[in-house]
């Protein structure tokens, strides 16, 4: 429940969305109340009142080329108008929903079927259509209505059908076949519920769009004459156009009017519900900060990175913010490699972006410093920032396959940014790239270079992150869970490159890690995190074979040693001699 | 008899393209797993073990072999027959944060299961409040959402659905790879506990070593399609027959700077010898 009324709240807070639907509301009452409001029916004729002009008594807004009341006609339409919405959308939502959620759930052969049918409904030209089809509608607004909604259905039909693709393989729709649910249940209970968001908003433009069609049709003179519509009224205000121009002006605002309502009030809809806010972005302004008395930078120091005191906040949901690291102090050496390990949430990953001067726009350090070859990083800008970034300090991500771009291949990747980087010819880059992948254990470099990223492994993919990292002699290496998405075997390959490539480049490694086995087998030193502290720095040995702090303690004790094996038989045991 | 007969199991997937041949993952797989009991299955990624657990779900077909549980096939099951079946085999899956609907409250998500079976819903919100108990959750964690629960308690959130109609076998699919560490421990904790209660037997697919070693009476290990090794935990995971196994052991890394470097140098040993 509690969603649910957060959306409601949030919509009562748009001015857009509440003002829009108070309009229409207001529309739609008008229009229910038509019978006591309208003294005169709205084809009721008298001759004597022949464009009567507006405030004639009885007549509020003066009559028509017959004589008819143009108030009573007015709040007619509106009648007509939410009938003629209510059946288009109500047939489009009826067949595409039903229609996305059978061809989006079930296997190919059906969606091909569903497919095809949909494509066919959309090549037919609507409106021509629903004209030559007056003789079987017998002109009633309504049946032709009953077929524009069929027209109107292909849009809805794709909706629900992407919406349905993508929710159909969630593990949650899993977990339901498993626990016995029928594919109706599943389809009404876990995936309707992901499609109602956007079904809602595009309900608030399928209305718009059919009330403009039959008026349309109205306008065209098509269909019966006895129902009062806006586009028959516009279309007699419009021959009287030099008589009454007024006649024109009512029906024009009133459509206007409602239209416009219902396209802003999806508009509003899409806002709170999709939330599509726009949200300020930063342009080379480098990370914020709010460090009013950072600590002077310390010349002469022999540490390549220094940290100081680092805080890093973020603004929380009620304006306050929260702080993900708290005084934070690291120190590395040249050619020294500093295991960083924490739990998720500790806060180890904002501490390496804050080096790299990548934090989300969001975040701002208030605290502390980062010293870099003793330049202070914090309050850099992008401009100031790119020089180093890359060059002097590198980064290899987590997971490799979602920081090479699909859309190129490889080797044009890392020729980017070797030039980038070095301002070297393309061809010398070339040379060198593929001088790296060699280096960095790949086997046919000209074939890797020549590779799409998906046509990678996720070690080789690594592989070659790696190799573009190292590319410009880095003096630090910023690797944030560089083996955590890799088998345990490509994991220890890895690790032999980074160890290997770190000696011969003589470069420091800042390993952000959860794993203390990674962090014993390439680190130095260790500083352990935790809900954004360091809690403990030192020598890996040391602080491995003997932590001091009560945390590190309880994380070397969780994990899993080699010698605990179960040993509580299992109460129906069989045989040893059934394996193989 | 055991409880769960996999013989000559293979499985392919079409491939995209006009008369793009099938590629096959699995290539004739067999593997018994007792009453009570728990099996674990080891292998890297593409080596077939998830695909293994799906098809015994019923969300993958077999393209040959047979399936029996309980002595009965299931390979071949109507829709029908395999929803029945939800009483006796259940899953927990990697993935906390996808396998629990968002837009549902956690007393919805554990009840419905419940309710299809034939329970009433009165039943079935007390029977929710003992399985909250025995997951160690708060009794008032069935009116929120998963939104608001950390990896470790929607991961028990998904255990409490998959014990709730009292399952012979729950198939685990890395159920712990997700989680930090502590957390780690004390899930599978948690599985080991229900399963010395309820006697439940489990198919533990993972791709640790140490997690497998930690829960599993006896051991499988699935190696590109083909299982390569199978026996006593203790014994497949410190003292193993095949190259693969070994070279998976100690590819693993110890919290231990100098037994660590020890490994390494066996590794290194291995991989010369050029085992697979």
């Amino acid at each position: 429940m509690s969603t649910r009324t957060r959306t409601w709240r949030r919509l009562l807070r748009d001015p857009q969305a509440v003002v829009t639907a108070g309009i229409l509301l207001v529309i739609v009452a008008l229009g229910l109340l038509a019978p006591f409001l309208a003294q005169h029916g709205p084809n009721d004729s008298d001759l004597g009142m022949v464009n009567a002009p507006a405030g004639t008594p009885g007549y509020l807004l003066g009559a028509d080329e017959s004589g008819r009341d143009i108030f009573s006609r007015l709040l007619h339409s509106i009648n007509t108008s939410a009938v003629s919405a209510l059946i288009g959308t109500g047939v489009a939502l009826a067949v595409g929903v039903t229609a996305g959620l059978v061809g989006g759930y079930f296997g190919a052969r059906t969606r091909g079927a569903t497919e095809w049918l949909f494509n066919l409904v959309m090549t037919f030209p609507g409106l021509l259509l629903l004209i030559i089809l007056m003789p079987v509608t017998g002109g009633d607004y309504r049946f032709t209505m009953l077929i524009f909604g069929v027209l109107l259905s292909p849009g809805i039909y794709r909706i629900v059908r992407n919406l349905v693709l993508g929710v159909k393989n969630e593990l949650y729709v899993d977990a339901a076949r498993v626990s016995g649910l029928g594919n109706t249940r599943i389809l009404g209970r876990h995936v309707l519920s992901v499609v109602r968001g956007p079904i809602i908003i595009a309900t608030a433009f399928l209305m718009g769009a059919a009330i403009a069609t039959q008026s349309g049709l109205a306008f065209l003179g098509v269909g019966s004459k006895e129902i009062p519509s806006f586009g028959d009224m516009i279309s007699s205000g419009f021959r009287n156009l030099y008589l009454a121009p007024a006649q024109f002006l009512w029906p024009s605002l009133l459509l206007g009017l409602i239209t416009a309502s219902l396209v802003l009030l999806g508009n509003a809809l899409r806002d709170t519900l999709e939330g599509s806010r726009p949200k300020p972005a930063k342009v080379g302004q480098g990370q914020r900060t709010d460090v009013r008395t950072g600590p002077a930078p310390v010349a002469g120091t022999a540490a390549l990175l220094e940290i100081r005191d680092l805080t890093i906040a973020y603004p929380g949901p009620g304006g306050e913010s929260r702080e993900v690291v708290r005084g934070a102090a690291l120190r590395i050496d040249r050619g020294q490699t500093l295991g960083l390990v924490g739990e998720s949430g500790s806060g180890k990953t904002q501490t390496a972006f804050a080096v790299l001067g990548v934090l989300p726009a969001e975040a701002v350090i208030t605290r502390g410093s980062i010293v870099f070859e003793g330049r202070e990083l914090v309050g850099l800008t992008d401009g100031e920032m790119r020089p180093l970034r890359g060059k002097q300090i590198a980064y290899v991500p987590q997971e490799p396959m979602s920081n090479l771009d699909p859309s190129y291949k490889v080797g044009a990747q890392l020729v980017e940014g070797v030039r980038s980087a070095l301002g070297v010819s393309k061809q010398e880059a070339r040379t060198r790239v593929l001088a790296l992948l060699g280096r960095c254990g790949i086997a046919d470099p000209p074939r890797t270079f020549d590779s799409y990223p998906h046509q990678l492994s996720g070690g080789m993919a690594q592989r070659v992150l790696i190799a573009g990292a190292v590319a410009s002699r880095p003096k630090l290496l910023i690797a944030d869970e560089p083996t955590t998405a890799l088998d345990v075997t490509v994991q220890a390959e890895i690790l032999d490159l980074l160890r290997d490539l770190q000696a011969e480049l003589g470069m420091a490694v800042l390993l952000v890690t959860h794993n203390f086995g990674v962090v014993a087998d390439i680190c130095d030193h260790i500083a352990v995190m935790s809900r954004g502290e360091i809690v403990e720095t030192g020598d890996v040995q040391k602080v491995l074979n003997d932590p001091r702090h009560e945390y590190t303690r309880t994380l070397l004790d969780a994990i899993l040693d080699d010698t605990t094996v179960r040993t509580d038989p299992p109460p129906g045991a069989i045989t040893e001699g059934a394996d193989r | 008899m055991s409880l769960l007969d996999v013989t000559d199991l293979r499985v392919a997937f079409p491939r995209r393209g006009f008369r793009a041949k099938p590629v096959e993952v699995l290539h004739g797989v067999s593997l018994q797993v007792g009453a009570g009991e728990t099996l674990g299955l080891v292998g890297e990624s593409g080596s077939g073990k998830t695909t293994i657990g799906r098809t015994v779900l019923g969300l993958a077909k077999a393209t040959a072999g047979s399936i029996r549980f309980a002595g009965r096939e299931i390979g071949e099951l109507s829709a029908k027959e395999r929803r029945a079946l939800a009483k006796d085999i259940q899953v927990v899956f990697q993935d906390p944060y996808s396998s629990l609907n968002p837009a549902m409250t956690v007393g919805d998500i554990l009840t419905e299961p419940l309710v299809v079976q034939g329970a009433t819903v009165r039943d079935a919100r007390a029977r929710v409040r003992a399985l909250l108990d025995q997951v160690g959750l708060p009794a008032d964690a069935a009116d929120r959402r998963p939104a608001e629960f950390s990896g470790g308690q929607r991961q028990r959130i998904a255990i409490a659905r998959a014990i709730a109609p009292e399952p012979k076998l729950i198939v685990c699919d890395e159920p712990v790879s997700a989680l930090d560490l502590s957390t780690q421990a004390l899930v599978l904790d948690l599985f080991i506990d229900i399963q010395r209660r309820t006697g439940t037997a489990y198919l533990f697919i993972s791709h640790d070593l140490a997690v497998v070693r930690h829960i599993s009476h006896r051991v499988a290990v699935l190696y590109r399609g083909d299982l390569i090794e199978t026996g006593p935990a203790a014994t497949v995971t410190s003292a193993p027959d095949h190259p693969y196994t070994r070279k998976l052991l100690v590819a693993a890394p110890v919290a231990d700077p100098v037994e660590q470097r020890r490994r390494r140098e066996e590794r290194r040993r291995l991989a010369l010898e050029g085992h697979p």
